[in-house]
């Protein structure tokens, strides 16, 4: 995976699958510091010490159907090898929260890719889940919140493909206002 | 482009009703994109785009899309499963945007199963 918004997409089907009601996502872009922190939490399941030790471990998994579970280690990777690193923390019954950091202008930094694309396709899948998605950079603000857009559009229903498609171009535009050079 | 703003989802909201109130709104085909990070590694998400892309343009309302994890047949991803109302779920290996339009319009919209990407025929056991 060569772009952060496929590992953004990955992490959080994670938490879908961890019967999250909730996943909020929140970009940070300091460019005074030169660093990138991408943060996920969620609501979901959450897990026990034994498990978060071992969820890094590329060969955990809590699935039946392989025996290999790349998706976290893939990210650790792609944070160690720009300068930054994974803090993974979780609580049974809570939820789990990720923070990952970066390097905003390290070479070998994975660009940030076609983020609106990966929160369409999150919340096509996931129409029950409210997401929110903030991006800072500096001190400019993009927000999308899932929650404010079901409350305008009533009964319609999130993942119609008008509401997508709105939500991609208000995505696109929001990043652009902000500046993003993620 | 002009500024989208909360006023362009009102104008969804209406023109949504109006279009459904002429129509019962039943969904008639199901497609899953599976999006495990396997999936996502082979390219799910820009399977997922254009089929998003191809509803749009084509301006149907009752294909349904959403999204499963792996299913333990990575080397086969990108995986896509449609069901088309009172018909066995098919199963398409080693999509892409390509294939995944073919498919759109072969298949969710005429009917023809395009048989040369097909895995499998019928409901998997574990998702």
């Amino acid at each position: 995976m060569l772009e952060l918004a496929l590992h953004i997409l990955d992490i959080a089907e994670n938490s879908t699958r961890a019967g999250a009601r909730h996943v909020d996502i929140h970009l940070k872009e300091d460019p005074s510091h030169d660093l990138l922190t991408l943060e996920i939490a969620d609501d979901g399941a959450g897990m026990d010490k034994e498990t978060l030790a071992k969820a890094l471990d590329p060969f955990y998994t809590t699935k039946k159907v392989r025996r290999v579970g790349l998706g976290l280690p893939m990210l650790v990777q792609a944070a160690e090898s720009a300068g930054g690193e994974l803090i993974l923390s979780s609580e049974p019954g809570k939820g789990t929260r990720l923070k990952v950091t970066f390097g905003l202008r390290h070479l070998d930094r994975q660009p940030l890719g076609d983020i609106a694309g990966s929160l369409v396709t999150l919340i096509a899948g996931n129409p029950d889940i409210d997401f929110t998605y903030r991006h800072e950079r500096g001190d400019q603000v993009y927000l999308l919140s899932t929650e404010e857009i079901k409350k305008e559009i009533e009964d319609v229903p999130i993942n119609h493909i008008e509401v997508l498609k709105y939500i991609r171009s208000h995505i696109a535009e929001g990043m652009k206002e902000i500046g993003s050079e993620a | 482009m002009a500024k989208i703003t909360i006023e362009d989802l009102k104008k969804i909201k209406e023109r949504v009703h109006a279009e459904t109130a002429l129509r019962d709104g039943h969904l008639r085909v199901k497609v899953t994109v599976h999006m495990g990070t396997c999936g996502i590694a082979s390219g799910a998400k820009e399977v997922m785009d254009s089929l998003l892309k191809e509803i749009e343009e084509a301006g149907v309302t009752d294909v349904a899309v959403t999204t499963s994890g792996c299913m333990g047949l990575c080397s086969r991803e990108p995986l896509v499963t449609v069901e088309i109302l009172n018909q066995d779920p098919i199963k398409y290996e080693y999509m892409n945007s390509n294939k995944m339009r073919q498919v759109f319009k072969r298949h969710i919209l005429e009917g023809e199963i395009q048989i040369p990407f097909v895995l499998a025929r019928g409901a998997e056991t574990q998702k």
